[in-house]
């Protein structure tokens, strides 16, 4: 299992854990997995098509996944993610 | 949230330097008194939108948290608009505890600063709830 590091914008939504673990061999499996386990985590990050949000970020081992393979980007047992809400807006 | 006049102008002089762009940061408190600004970057760079560095907001956040200090605010400014947040800055507003504060450069001599949470899965009518900022 991948262990995703939890920031603290989410961190009541996984019951308070830091970092917890979660299945899977790509970032989307992984983060599917994590949702299953912490719906309201899926509420903050996910659309109303429960697609992963545009403007939530996740890193794999400090690395952008956005400039891997995405959702697609292989993980391991070794491997640790990071998802981190944006803080943007616009008038 | 209590805010310094100090700490207030720090907000004010950042929207105004990133004018005509939209400025962002963050405030960093205890007990709802605001002890630090940190200012960060708009990778956005322009006066309709802003995105804060993804790295930087990591940092910051993680220096906040490592001070015992908790993350009172996320600021960002807009300079021709009321001081009152947007449909995008309601639909990209993931941080519920933190407050919003919004500086307005609208009237250029005469910054507003306000503050709201943010709800953005709330019912439409509700996402928007301002809180008192006493800057003193």
């Amino acid at each position: 299992m991948s262990t995703v590091k939890i920031p603290p914008v989410l961190r009541q939504a996984a019951g308070g854990e830091r970092t917890v673990e979660a299945k899977g061999a790509n970032v989307g499996e992984v983060l599917t997995a994590l949702c299953e386990a912490h719906p309201a985590i899926g509420k903050q990050i996910l659309t109303s098509d429960g697609e992963l949000h545009k403007f939530v970020n996740v890193y794999v081992n400090d690395e952008d996944a956005r400039l891997m393979q995405w959702t697609d980007t292989p993980v391991g047992d070794d491997d640790t993610l990071l998802i981190l809400p944006a803080m943007a807006g616009g008038q | 949230m209590k805010l310094s006049p100090g700490l207030a102008e720090t907000i004010i002089v950042h929207a105004r330097e990133e004018f005509p762009n939209e400025c962002c940061g963050l405030v960093a408190g205890r007990d709802g008194v605001a002890t630090r600004v940190l200012p960060a970057i708009n990778t956005e760079g322009t006066p309709f939108m802003y995105v804060m560095d993804p790295r930087e907001q990591m940092d910051l956040m993680e220096q906040i948290e490592d001070s015992g200090e908790d993350l009172l605010a996320i600021y960002h400014s807009h300079t021709r608009s009321a001081a009152y947040p947007s449909k995008t800055d309601v639909e990209l507003a993931f941080f519920a505890e933190p407050l919003y504060v919004i500086v307005s450069l609208q009237d250029e001599n005469t910054p507003v600063i306000r503050a709201f949470h943010l709800e953005r899965s709330a019912a439409e009518g509700e996402q928007i709830t301002e809180q008192p900022v006493e800057i003193n």
